[in-house]
C-alpha cells in the first residue's frame, strides 16, 4: 500500500502485543512520539522491551509506561532523569541494558541498511564488551580492537516527525530528528505520528529525511505538549 | 584553588581556531563561555548539532532545539543538524578535533571511569564510551579529589571503565596534569596559590613534577 494513512494512534498500534520489542525515537523529551506513548498507556500492553536512548521523566514520555509497569526491559544509553526508573532498576523489577549512544544509533541504522552486524571501538575493555566478539582492524591510520555489535530488529518502530505525507515520507525539525530516522528504518512495522500530515507533492523530494518505503502507518497527532526538560535561557541586555 | 568557571577558563585556552569541539555535561559546557575572542570553533553536540550557539533569550526557547544535556540552545550561522548515527559517525571517524568531558576517576595509564557507581548511581554512559574510544584529543575537566576527600587521579580506576588509555590531559581545581605515553601523571601547571606538594598529596597515582612548575594563566 502506498497510502499509509491511518486514523489515529490506536489504529496504528492495533496489533502491538504484550512481550513485543519496540524502538522509539527521541532524545530526552525532544521529538518523542507523545500520541503513541499515550495510546500504549491506554492500551495497557505489558512486558515490553523498549529501545530508546532515554526513558523519559517520571510523568512524561516513557516514564508513563514505567509507572504502569508496562516495560520489562529497557535498552538505553542514558537514564539519569527518572526516579521511578532508578527505583525499578535497583529493585530488579526492570531489566536494563545500557549501551553506548553511538552503538545504539548504529544498531538501529544497521537494521534499516540491511546489515546484520558492524564493528565499533566503543566499549572495548569495558563491561559493554563482555561476551562480544572482538576483532582487530587497521583503520584510519591506527590498529586497534573493535567490538562486533548486532542490528536491532524491533517488532514496532515508533517515531514522531514534524511533517509527513500520506506516502510516509518524513521530515524532522531541528534536533527533534536525533534517533528518529534510524528508529524509523528499523521496524518490522514502522509507525510515524506527525505534527502536520500533507498530501504527496507538498514535501520537497530532496529534503526528505526518511523515504516512505520505511514507514507502514502514518497519522497526524491529535496534540503535542512538547515539554522542555531543561529550560535554559539568557537575559536580554 | 580554582572554581568550576576558572577550570573552564583554563581549558578554553586549549581550544584553537578552526577546531570542531565536543563539550560534555557539567564543567565542559562552561568552556563555551570562555573561548577567546577571535578564535572560531564549531561546537558539536552529539544529539545532532554542529555550530551550537548560546542559550536562547528568554521567551525564544524552542523545544525542538536542545543540546546533549537536554538544555535549550540556539544555532549559529553556518550550523548543521543531523541524526544520531551521523553524529557518532563523525566522532568515530575522528572528524571532531577536541573532546572535553568530566570524569569520576582517571588512571595513570589514561583509563577513564565516568558512567557508573555499582549499586549506587547507574545513569548510563550516554555518548561517553563512543567519544573516548575514538577521539584523538581528550581533555578531562574534574575535581582533583572526590567529596570524601579521596584522589580521583589513581594508579588504577576502581569504578567500571568507560575507556582505556585515552586521556592525555586533565585540568582540575589544583593543576593541569598530563598522562605520559608510557604511563604516569606529569604535573604541567599549578593553580594560583597551590603548591606542588599539595598537588602530589592529592594525587594517588604516580606523579612526576620536574623543575619549576609554572602557575596557570587563567585570564
Amino acid at each position: 500500500m502506498i497510502n499509509k494513512t491511518v486514523k489515529n494512534a490506536d489504529e496504528a498500534l492495533r496489533d502491538l502485543q504484550d512481550g513485543m520489542t519496540i524502538a522509539l525515537g527521541g532524545f530526552g523529551l525532544c521529538g518523542i512520539p507523545e500520541n503513541c506513548i499515550s495510546a500504549l498507556v491506554k492500551k495497557g500492553v505489558k512486558n515490553l522491551t523498549c529501545i530508546s536512548n532515554n526513558a523519559g521523566v517520571d510523568d512524561f514520555g516513557l516514564g508513563l509506561l514505567l509507572q504502569g509497569k508496562q516495560i520489562k526491559k529497557m535498552i538505553s544509553s542514558y537514564v539519569g532523569e527518572n526516579a521511578e526508573f532508578e527505583r525499578q532498576m535497583l529493585s530488579g523489577e526492570l531489566e536494563v541494558d545500557l549501551i553506548p549512544q553511538g552503538t545504539l544509533a548504529t544498531r538501529l541504522m544497521a537494521a534499516g541498511y540491511g546489515m546484520p552486524a558492524f564493528f565499533t571501538p566503543a566499549g572495548v575493555g569495558t563491561e559493554v564488551a563482555e561476551g562480544k566478539e572482538v576483532r582487530r582492524f587497521k583503520f584510519n591510520g591506527t590498529e586497534k580492537d573493535y567490538l562486533m555489535e548486532y542490528a536491532f530488529e524491533p517488532d514496532f518502530a515508533i517515531v514522531k516527525a514534524w511533517k509527513g505525507d500520506t506516502n510516509g515520507n518524513l521530515v524532522f525539525r531541528l534536533t527533534a530528528r536525533n534517533f528518529s530516522p534510524l528508529v524509523a528504518m528499523s521496524g518490522k512495522i514502522t509507525v510515524a505520528e506527525v505534527e502536520q500530515l500533507v498530501e504527496p507533492g507538498e514535501l520537497v523530494a530532496d529534503q526528505i529525511h526518511v523515504p516512505g518505503i520505511y514507514v507502514h502507518r502514518i497519522f497526524q497527532g491529535a496534540m503535542y505538549e512538547k515539554r522542555i526538560e531543561q529550560r535554559t535561557v539568557r537575559k536580554k541586555n | 584553588m580554582l572554581d568550576k568557571n576558572a577550570i573552564a577558563k583554563r581549558i578554553a585556552r586549549e581550544v584553537k581556531d578552526g577546531m570542531y569541539v565536543n563539550l560534555g555535561i557539567g564543567i565542559p559546557t562552561l568552556v563555551a563561555n570562555y573561548i577567546p575572542k577571535g578564535i572560531n570553533v564549531m561546537l558539536q553536540s552529539e544529539n545532532g548539532i554542529l555550530g551550537m550557539g548560546p542559550f536562547p533569550f528568554e521567551g525564544e526557547e524552542d523545544p525542538d532545539l536542545i543540546n546533549a544535556g537536554k538544555q535549550t540552545v540556539t544555532l549559529l550561522p553556518g550550523s548543521a543538524i543531523f541524526d544520531s548515527a551521523m553524529s557518532f559517525g563523525m566522532i568515530r571517524a575522528q572528524k571532531v578535533d577536541l573532546t572535553i568531558l568530566g570524569a569520576m576517576e582517571v588512571s595513570e595509564n589514561g583509563d577513564i571511569a565516568n558512567w557508573k557507581i555499582p549499586g549506587k548511581m547507574v545513569k548510563g554512559m550516554g555518548g561517553a564510551m563512543d567519544l573516548v574510544a575514538s577521539a584523538k584529543n581528550i581533555i578531562v575537566a574534574m575535581q582533583h579529589v572526590n567529596k570524601a576527600g579521596e584522589s580521583k587521579l589513581l594508579p588504577k580506576c576502581s569504578l567500571p571503565i568507560t575507556g582505556l588509555k585515552c586521556i592525555k590531559r586533565i585540568v582540575t581545581e589544583l593543576a593541569v596534569v598530563d598522562v605520559l605515553p608510557q604511563g604516569g601523571f606529569k604535573l604541567i601547571e599549578r593553580a594560583p596559590g597551590v603548591s606542588v606538594e599539595q598537588i602530589i598529596n592529592a594525587t594517588a597515582g604516580k606523579m612526576v613534577a620536574e623543575g619549576e612548575i609554572p602557575q596557570m594563566i587563567i585570564d
